[in-house]
Parts: C-alpha cells; structure tokens; sequence
C-alpha cells in the first residue's frame, strides 16, 4: 500500500489542534510545546512531500483521489504541482517561526494560549488543504472554513479595536465567499450539463464552457480572490486586521493565509476560464497597479508601524496578482516566487515589530526613536526585514519582483513602468519608518531596553537564512515553480512574443568568423 | 351534490375564527379562534375531496387534525405558564418579545 | 564557450575581441570578491569580541584583494592586446521560462582598470581610516561596512551580465547608505542616507526597465549576447535602452536631474566620502555607459543625450563649488562636475569612451587625495568644516599641505600632473564633437581653476580664522602614509597612464574602439588656450579671496552666489515637484482611504444597520397586529392569485 502523504501532512497539523486543545488548562507551556513539535513534525513531513515531487513528470504528484459524495461528483482529492510544492513550503516552514513567535503574545493579553495555539495548527491544516486540493468543492469548503479559527484568533488575542477587525475580515471575507459558491454551483451546472458531474478539477479544466457563462464564473472566483489578497479596492479589512491582531498573527495571516488568494487566481481562476482571464487580464492588470501604488502612498502616511506593513503587503499583492495577470509565464513565475518571498519578508518584518512592541508596548511610529545605539541587533535584522521588503538584491525578494516587472513588460509596457515607481516608494517607506524608529538622537525614555534575546533570534535566523539562500540560489526553486506554471498558463491562448534579435543564431554566425 | 353550502359554511366559520383572533384579548379565545379556522380548512378540504371524488383532502384534514392537536398541546402549556407568571391570559400584555 | 563580442559600425572602428573561458589564475577571480565579503561578514557577525583587530581584519581584506589584483593584472599582461578578456562562470542563478542568467564575472582591460583603482585606493582608504576612526567607537562596524562595499563595487564592475551587474549596483547603494548615516545619532545623517538611497531608487526604475527592455528585445541580460544582438536590434529600441541606462547612470553618478543626494552624502566620515563618492562608487554611472559601448554606438540620440547631461552637470557642479564654504561640499561639487566631464567623454562614443576611464582614474586619485587631505584638516580642527575658520594651515600641517597641493594642481590641470593629461584630452575631444560643447567644456575648466584656488587659499594660506579652542596639528603617521601615496600618484598618475606601455588607450581599445577625430584648431594652440583659461581662473580667485582678507561670516554675496550655495536650487526643485504634492498626496489618499475607499464599505454596513432598526420597529410584539398583517398578506396573494387567474 503506498503512503497517503498528502493527507498525512495534512493529519498532522489537524492532530495537533486537537490535542493542543485537549491540554488541561492552565499549563500554558505544555501546549505551546506540543504545539510547535507538531508544527515541526509537519514541516518534516512536508519537507518529505516535496522530496518526492519530481520535475517535468506528471503535472500533479502524488495523487490520491476518493469518492467523497459519489452522487453530486464530490472527490476528497489532493494533489501537488510546482505551484502548490512552493506554497506549501512556505506553510510549513513559517509556521514553527510564527508559533515561536507567538509564545508571548498570548499571555500578554491575559488569555489562556492553547486555543490561539490549536487555531493557529487548524488554519495550516486547512491552508495545507487548499493548495492541494483538487476538488474544486473541496477548495472551497477549506477556503471558507478558514476564516472560522482565523476570526477568532484576530478577535479574541489582539489589540482594543480587535473584535471591529475581525468582524470586518470575516465579513468581507465571508461576502466573497458567497459569491464564490455561486459561481462554484453554476461551474458544477456546467460540467452536469456536459454530462460528467463532477467537482474535479481536472474534469472541469476540460470543460468546454462558453465565454459569456465563463465572464459570470471568473467574475465570481476572481471577487473571492480579490478580497483574499487583497487587491484594491477590496482592501480595507487588511490594514484594520494586521493593526488589531497579535503579530505574529497578522504575520501569519498576511505572510501565508492571504497567499490562498493569489493561489486560487493562478491555480484555479486562470486554467478554468481562461478566455474570461484574458479578456478581464486588463482591467486586473490596472487595479493591481493601482494596488502597488497606492498601498505604497498609504504605506508612507501611517503612524502606526503594523498598519503600515499591512498597507505595504497591499502594494506587494499588487506586484503579485500583476504578474499573474500580465499572463506571461516570467510573469507568473515571478508571482509565485514573489509569494514565498513576500511571505517571509513580511512575517519578518511583523515578528520583528512584534518585538519592538513587546518592549515599549506601543504601535506608533513617534514612540520609537534612536534605538540602534541601545539595541544594535535588533537595529540590524529590523534593516535586513526592511531591505528585503523593498527588494534589494541579490536578497530573495528582488528576484521575484523583477521577473514580475520583466513578465509584465513583455505585454504592458505601461503598466510595468508604472510599477517600478512602486520601487522607488518601497525604499521611500521602509528606509522612513526606520529612521524614525531606529536612527536619531537617543531618547531618554527608551534608554533601558534590552537588546534580542535567544528566542528572538531563533525566530529571525531561519527566515534571515532563508531570504539570502533563496537569493544566492533561487534555481531549484524557479524551476519547480517554472514546472507548474507552465503548463497552468500553457491553459491561456496568451504567447510572449519572442525576442526581437534572435542573439543566438548571431553569436554562432561571429564564431564562424 | 351542490358544494356551496359546505363552503359557505367554511367560509363564515373562518371568518368568525379570524375576527376572534384579531378581536378577542384573551388568549384561550384567541386559540379557539384559531382551532375554528382550522377546522373551517377542514371542512372545505373534505368537501372538496368529496366533490372530486379523491381522498387526498380527506387526508390533508387528518394531517391539519394532528398538527393542530400538537399545535393545542404546546399553545396550551405557554399560555398556562404566562398565566401563572402573570396572571393574566391576554395576549396584549405579552408583548415582551420585542426587542 | 568561446565567442566574439562584435560591434560598431563601418564608420566607427570595428571592435574584436575574443573572450575565453578563464584558466589557472584567472579562474580564481573570484576570490577578488571573497575576501572583502568575507571580511564583511566576520566583522558584522563577529559581535563585540573583534572591536580591539577589526579594523586590522578589515584592512586586511581589502589589501588581499589589491594584492589579487595586481597578480591577475600581471597575469592579464602576459596574454596578447586583443585577448585580454576572460569568462569566469560561477553558477547558474536561475533560469525563467527561457531568461537565464549565470552568476559570472567578465575580467577584461576595462574591469581590470576598474578593479585595480578600487582595490589600490580603497585599500589606502583603509589604513588611513585606521587613524582617522580610532576613537569611533563601532570603528569595527565601519570597517565591515567598508569592506562590504568594496565586495560590492568588485561585484559591479566584474559581472557578466546587467542583472549581476545591478547586485553589485544595489550592494554599492546599500553601502554608501550605510555609511553616509554611519553616526545614525544625527539626524541629518540619517536624513542624507535614506536621501541618497531614494534618489538612487528612482535611477534603479531607469536600470530595471533597461533590464526588462533588454529581455524583450534580446532575450537575456547578458553582456555577450546583448552586445552580439545590438547590431540587428531597431534604433529606437536602442535608444531606449541608451536613455534607461543614462537614468540609472544619473541616479549613481550624481549627475543632472538627480544631483542632489551627493551634497548631502558628505555627513558620512570623510574617509567614506573619499572612497565611495568621490573616486568609486559615484564613478560607476561611467562605466556603466562605457561598457554598455555597443548600445550606445547604435544609439546617436541617446548618447546626445549624455553628452547634454554632462555638459550640464559639469557646469553646475563647478558653479555650486564656487561658492560652498564647506571644505566636503566644495570638493562635492568639484566631484560632480568632474564626473560631469567624463559622462560628456562617454558620451562622444568611441572617441571618448578611453579619455572618460582616464579622468575617472586619474579623478579618483587626486580627489581621493583632496579629500582625505580635507579629512586630515577636519581631524586637526576638532571636526571644523567651514574653511572661513580655516586659514594658514600650511605650517600647522605641512604635509597634509603638500600632499593636497599636488592633488589641487592635478585637478586644475597644470602640467604634468596627472588631470592635465586627462581633462585636456576630453576638452580635444568636446571641440572635435562641437565647439559649443568645447567651450562649456573649457569654461568648466576655468571655474575649477577658481574653485579649487578658493579652497586652497582659505584652506592653506590666507591667515588664521580659527576659534579660539582649536590647536590644528599633523596628523598620524597612518593617515599621513595613504595620502603621500595619493599624491604621488596625482603627481605621475596621468603620464604613467598615458604614455607607459602604449598607455590607457590602447589597453582599453579592445573594448571600447577608437576613433581618431580632426580638431577644429591646432593641438597645440587648443592646450594654451586651456591653459591661459586655467591661469586666468587661478587669478580671479587670488584677487578674491588671496590679496584680501576672508571674511569669518560668509557676505550676502551676489544672486549667483546665492543660488549656488543652495545647490542651483535643486533641492528646492525636488521639493516643490515631488515631496510637497507628493506629500499632498500622501495626505490625501489616506483620506480617500479612510473616508472614501473604507468609508463606502463602512457606509454600507451602517446603512444596512440604520435600515433594521427602522424595520425592528415594525415587530410591535402584539399577537394581534401580527395576525392582521398575516390576514392582510393572505388577502393580498388571494387577490394576486384572482388578478393573474382572471384574463
């Protein structure tokens, strides 16, 4: 009998919740623990799925298909693809960060930690879920089912205004949803009136639908995405949530939760309604430039720090759903790439705020000032975070904002120069909000905090690692991405051009010479 | 046979079953108007089936005869309890269910 | 794999040169880079334990590099003039759907020049920051910075392909931001780093478009294949690309519209302004241009417009130097119009190309000398930058004296020092192009007389305006050695360079190509003019500010003066056209967002809300209303059913 790996490496995060749920209370530390050895475990195992994952074989790996509800086409079907192999890496390895990160956060705000714990592992059970789902009823259900443990983990541990902003992200997030499942249902009519009712995705790529019955569908997972990622206009519950949840939480939500969204747009909107993709790519093309645009200009205007990275995350979805939509295969390559690495910047970017809260219980901008001098390393990885986050190469996340802007100017020029304008602003924000924080005169008030300690560090040197490491060697994970997106956009009748000069006939022409 | 008279009859029955209901404070003879409606369905639901000659009204009559001997059963437990907590039966004074 | 790299056309000098894989020593180029990385990272990594050697592991560094230098210098010596150019493939970055890029160094006569100049002169950097940070106490972070910024430059002028090239370009950024906020205790320090990053971000827009550009047109950034496709590309596609990378080359070199960050640089340590914006890093807009050689040869429009940028900035730098009484910021100035003659050099094509890498060389020398001179000035006046309070420090300091004497009659031009041989051939090459161009360039020359003069007089000669406290005395002997060095190479640098060994041209001519040109008027009669121009700027500044006394507080001084002092107004251009709307802007949207934006989902919610309460009201909570309203609703579908039933 061969391993059912995909849903053990989803078992594992889910047993985890519950038996972190099950620790008596009162021994907040036992759960913590268990907590993270299963957050651990599931990273081994993850690290095992991806192993096995093999390039340029079958598009999806490791499949294992079983009727769920014969009668209506209901499959508990997972499989894995480049895209997904890439998302779930993310998954795996910011988890044990975050829940590091969260060991104090939750007894700062006098509650009981196993439940934000238990939640925490439900969420990455059910993300692991959406990206391998290939089922499109299966997608949705997790889809949905994960705004419930992440509700009440932005309501019940955060800041005053939390419960606003965790009614405001399960409302909006609730609304798309809604609209998703009709589209969902008008998919299914389709592939029942093509005789073969069924949920699969497989089954329904190979649905020939028509392009105004696609327009409807695409319009209906595309909101749902949208929110998700959120793209402008659809934004405003991600600023409120990164603000009022813990950070580590709001890292986790921004940093991997959201990243569903842009999933789906790549990995289910685009290959199922590929006409209605292209012909929509325009209009998303300019609202996700108006996305980097303006949660950059946004990001410039804040006075607290987590709403400030929150709107930066927004500018950064716009790099990600452009290059999605420019629907180049560089484009798209480069989205994808642009998720892991925006994951981990932006997770950093957070824990390491979170660890400035931590010491002067403040959010605001203006209560931090000249705090190198006192703590150095802090000082340090808080720049790295930052520098990343404004793509400064070779560290991971330039690449991917480059492949960006390169696949979008393959097909719309204006809007790739328009976007680097966006590069221009990221500098302008990160480096501003650090000479505040960081830079000046030493202040009198700030003068005895206390520099990272050893938990802190271990949090940050994983992802520190892991944003130069993907910078210095990008290659294996291009290609396994490459490998998925490829065949996804191969779906689209969109082709690149090729280059003008063929340079290689001419090179060998001088070698004639 | 001629329906009509069956029918009329059904007709003033619910008639006098729903002013009863819109007039009446009391809530036992409010709930008494209600059973006269009922039975006022009743009585057409078996007329007409006798007209058309099927048993599908005879049997709509037996399931609205259950329903409303359910229905009795838990009217007549709240309307004893809101009595014993206020005694009183009408029906304008139990009007705490707004908000 | 062997190829050639192939360009220019039939009227200019055709270009061959075969590049080949590297062998033997070459093949460790590589390690040109380690060893400053290296050098970096123990030394930011290293925590407090390396505070008492870090500056010796920092110097340390840099000097095996120059050491690797000079050994593959010799090495390259040893091959034939036309195959002096050497693949060194490293690892393959990554490959995107067809894009692929290898992490690869190009060590040819150009980078070598390169490399040798960042090496020699970062390295003297070194030992003389030794002594001029001894009582910083992060001197060990300031070595580690240092050293990563010469991994960096090394990576820039040795990459093989334009997105390595643009690693090297970032890391070099980075670091200049680093170090002009070194004392992140100023604000204004902090205030002139992120200045200086942002600027040079809106350069970067110019490098990534160029990159993408160059993606679509050749498909692939490389060096080789770029250059072997620019023949068969269109025009205005090379155009283009001429003017991206004339914006990236803008934003890095401080030239016109985006200046304004290098006057602000001069709050990092004066040995960082020595180093990085003075001889190397502001330079790397230069190569950029001379390297991209084969885009820029196809491209008259584009390079029209670098030889416009750099006749403008020339001008202007010479102009604002004129009138600054900071010592950094007058020789910021100077900085600036010099890099401004040797982007006009690049830009007159393969007729300049050499003369720009020349003046860049010889450039770096004596302004590296200046500064470090102005460094020793500061460090004997208790960190005193105004030169008003400057004066007669020739016997308090006669070798810092000396050594920057050098350095100033290099700059101005006086033979046989070094920028007489440099400037003169670019002033040939201006009026061979055209005689407007020529005169702004020999105008230039006359105000850096001027300039440079003032300096030396407030600074050097002139009598004592010190304050009271200040008791200037010689430096150390380790900042005295480097500077000694430098003056000597001010001294010999430019006929060295020039005549040893068939000289600069002829090494760089695989590269770059050469074109003869026909001088409107004599060679001879054009360098008196030069001269006579130099002379008579040396006069003025004499009758200014030598025959009488310099005033301690700076006069009101003259409309031109005024605008100098702040910067030709360039910064109160950026702020009226970018950072107030821009400002504005910010401001506004965020009003959008909140009011318009979230408002409108806000309003929705609260509309719904509002709509129930007044809904709410109609739930009376007495049985009988309700069981009117289900009478009246019955009667209505009754009367409903008989209207639809009816006809």
């Amino acid at each position: 009998m061969t391993i059912p790996w995909l849903t053990l490496l989803i078992a594992a995060p889910a047993l985890g919740a519950v038996l972190t749920a099950l620790v008596p209370a009162g021994r907040g530390t036992l759960a913590k623990q268990v907590a993270i050895a299963f957050s651990l475990l599931s990273l081994a195992i993850a690290i095992a799925v991806i192993a096995q994952f093999e390039l340029g074989a079958d598009r999806y790996q490791l499949v294992e298909q079983q009727a769920w509800i014969d009668a209506l086409g209901i499959y508990w079907a997972l499989g894995i693809d480049g895209i997904g192999a890439a998302l779930i890496a993310l998954t795996a390895v910011a988890t044990p960060i975050v829940a590091m990160a969260m060991w104090p956060e939750a007894e700062a705000e006098k509650r009981d930690p196993k439940a934000f714990f238990a939640l925490l592992l439900a969420v990455e059970a059910l993300i692991f879920t959406a990206f391998l789902a290939k089922d499109v009823l299966l997608f949705y259900i997790v889809f949905e089912a994960m705004l419930i443990p992440l509700y009440f983990m932005i309501g019940m541990y955060g800041g005053p205004q939390r419960r606003y902003a965790a009614l405001k992200f399960l409302l909006y997030n609730l609304f798309g949803g809604l609209v998703m499942l009709a589209a969902v249902i008008g998919l299914y009519v389709q592939s029942v009136d093509a005789g073969n009712a069924s949920f699969l995705l497989t089954d329904l790529v190979a649905l020939d639908i028509p392009v105004e019955t696609q327009r409807w569908l695409f319009l209906g997972f595309m909101l749902a995405f949208a929110i998700k990622a959120p793209l402008w206009p659809f934004h405003t519950w991600l600023p409120d949530a990164a603000a009022e949840a813990t950070p580590s939480n709001a890292a986790f939500l921004s940093g991997v939760a959201d990243k569903v969204g842009t999933f789906g747009m790549i990995a289910l909107a685009v290959p199922l309604f590929p006409a209605a993709a292209a012909e929509f790519a325009p209009v998303i093309v300019v609202l996700a430039v108006i996305s980097i645009v303006y949660g950059a200009l946004l990001a410039i205007g804040q006075t607290d720090m987590k709403r400030l990275i929150g709107y930066t995350s927004i500018s950064h979805f716009g790099f990600i759903v452009l290059g999605i939509f420019a629907l180049t295969e560089r484009g798209a390559t480069g989205s994808t790439l642009y998720m892991i690495n925006h994951g981990l910047s932006t997770i950093a970017l957070f824990v390491i705020v979170g660890f400035m809260i931590s010491r002067r219980r403040s959010r605001l901008v203006a209560d931090y000032g000249g705090m190198q001098k006192t703590t150095p390393k802090l000082a340090g990885v808080f720049l790295f975070a930052g520098l990343s986050g404004l793509a400064l190469p070779p560290l991971s996340t330039f690449l991917s904002e480059f492949l960006v802007i390169a696949g979008t100017f393959e097909q719309y020029r204006a809007a790739a120069v328009i976007a680097t304008v966006g590069i221009v602003l990221a500098a302008l924000y990160i480096l501003w909000l650090y000479q505040r924080t960081m830079t000046g005169p030493e202040r009198a008030d700030i003068g005895a905090t206390r520099d990272l300690g050893r938990r802190e560090i271990a949090v940050v040197t994983p992802l520190i690692a892991l944003i130069l490491a993907i910078g210095f060697f990008p290659r294996t994970v291009v290609d396994v991405i490459d490998d998925g997106v490829g065949p996804t956009l191969a779906e689209v009748d969109v082709e690149a051009p090729p280059p003008l000069v063929s340079v290689t006939d001419h090179a060998a022409e001088g070698n004639d010479e | 046979m001629s329906p009509t008279p069956y029918l009329v009859l059904a007709t003033l029955l619910f008639t006098i079953g729903g002013a009863g209901v819109l007039l009446r404070r009391n809530a036992l003879v409010a709930f008494m108007s209600v059973e006269l409606m009922l039975n006022a369905a009743n009585l057409a639901f078996v007329t007409f089936a006798r007209m058309h000659g099927n048993l599908d009204g005879q049997i709509m009559a037996f399931f609205v005869m259950v329903i409303a001997a359910a229905e009795v059963v838990v009217g007549l437990a709240i309307i004893v309890m809101i009595f014993r907590t206020r005694r009183s039966a009408s029906v304008d004074d139990a009007s705490l269910l707004k908000l | 794999m062997n190829s050639i790299m192939t360009h220019g056309l039939a009227a200019q000098a055709e270009v061959h040169q075969v590049v080949r894989d590297a062998s033997g020593l070459i093949s460790s180029t590589w390690l040109l880079i380690a060893f400053p990385l290296l050098g970096a990272a123990v030394l930011l990594l290293g925590g407090r334990r390396l505070d008492k050697t870090g500056h010796l592991i920092g110097t340390a560094a840099s000097c095996l590099s120059f050491v690797m230098a000079v050994a593959l210098f010799v090495a390259m010596l040893g091959e034939s003039g036309d195959a002096r150019a050497f693949n060194v493939p490293l690892w393959e970055w990554f490959n995107a759907a067809g894009y692929q890029v290898e992490v690869g160094l190009l060590l040819d006569q150009l980078s070598m020049a390169f490399v040798l100049l960042i090496t020699g002169v970062g390295s003297l950097i070194h030992v003389y920051s030794i002594g001029y940070m001894e009582h910083d106490e992060r001197r060990r972070r300031f070595f580690g910075y240092l050293n990563l910024f010469v991994a960096a430059m090394l990576l820039l002028v040795l990459a093989s392909d334009y997105l390595i090239l643009f690693i090297g370009w970032e890391g070099v950024g980075l670091a200049s931001y680093l170090l002009i906020g070194f004392w992140q205790h100023k604000p204004s320090a902090a205030v002139a780093a992120k200045k200086a990053f942002v600027v040079n971000r809106v350069g970067d827009m110019g490098m990534v478009l160029a990159i993408a550009s160059m993606i679509v047109v050749f498909g692939s950034s490389s060096f080789e294949l770029v250059f072997a496709g620019a023949g068969d590309a269109p025009t205005s596609w090379l155009n283009a690309l001429g003017l991206l990378l004339l914006l990236a080359a803008c934003g890095k070199s401080a030239q016109f519209p985006l200046q304004s960050w290098l006057l602000d640089a001069m709050e990092g340590p004066t040995p960082v302004s020595a180093l990085i914006h003075a001889a190397t890093m502001v330079t790397a807009g230069v190569y950029l241009v001379v390297r991209s050689a084969a885009i820029y040869d196809l491209a008259p429009e584009a390079r029209t417009a670098v030889v416009l940028v750099g006749t403008i900035t020339l001008l202007m730098g010479a102009i604002i130097g004129c009138a600054k009484d900071d010592i950094k910021k007058a020789l910021a100035g100077s900085t600036m119009s010099q890099i401004g003659y040797m982007m006009l050099a690049a830009g007159l094509g393969p007729a300049g190309y050499a003369f720009a890498i020349f003046h860049l060389i010889t450039h770096g020398f004596f302004k590296a000398n200046m500064f470090l001179g102005a460094g020793s000035v500061m460090h004997g006046m208790n960190d005193e930058v105004n030169m008003r309070r400057f004066g007669g420090l020739r016997a308090a300091m006669p070798v810092t004296f000396l050594t920057f004497a050098l350095g100033y009659l290099a700059i101005i031009g006086i033979p046989p020092f070094a920028g007489y041989f440099s400037k003169d051939k670019i002033i040939e090459a201006a009026f061979a192009d055209n005689i407007l161009i020529g005169l702004c360039a020999l105008i230039g020359a006359g105000i850096t007389a001027f300039y440079m003069t003032r300096v030396m007089l407030m600074t050097f000669l002139t009598s004592k305006r010190w304050a009271e406290d200040v008791h200037p005395h010689e430096s150390p002997r380790v900042m005295t050695w480097p500077l000694i060095g430098l003056a000597a190479l001010s001294l010999v640098g430019g006929a060295a360079l020039l005549y040893v060994g068939g000289g600069i041209v002829e090494w760089l001519e695989p590269v770059t190509g050469e074109e003869h040109h026909d001088l409107p008027l004599p060679v001879a009669a054009l360098i008196a003019i030069t001269l006579v121009v130099v002379v008579a700027g040396v006069a003025v500044a004499w009758l200014l500010y030598g025959r009488r006394p310099v005033p301690v507080e700076a006069p009101a001084g003259n409309p031109l003066t005024v605008a100098a002092r702040r910067d030709l107004y360039g910064d109160a251009v950026n702020e009226a056209v970018l950072m107030r709307p821009g400002q504005y802007l910010t401001r506004s949207l965020v009003y959008v967002e909140n009011r318009g934006v979230d408002g409108a989902v806000i309003g929705a919610a609260k509309a719904v809300g509002g709509l129930s309460a007044r809904w709410r009201r109609w739930q009376t909570g007495f049985v009988r209303s309700y069981a009117l309203t289900m009478l009246t609703g019955a009667g209505l579908v009754v009367v409903a059913m008989l209207l639809v039933r009816l006809p």
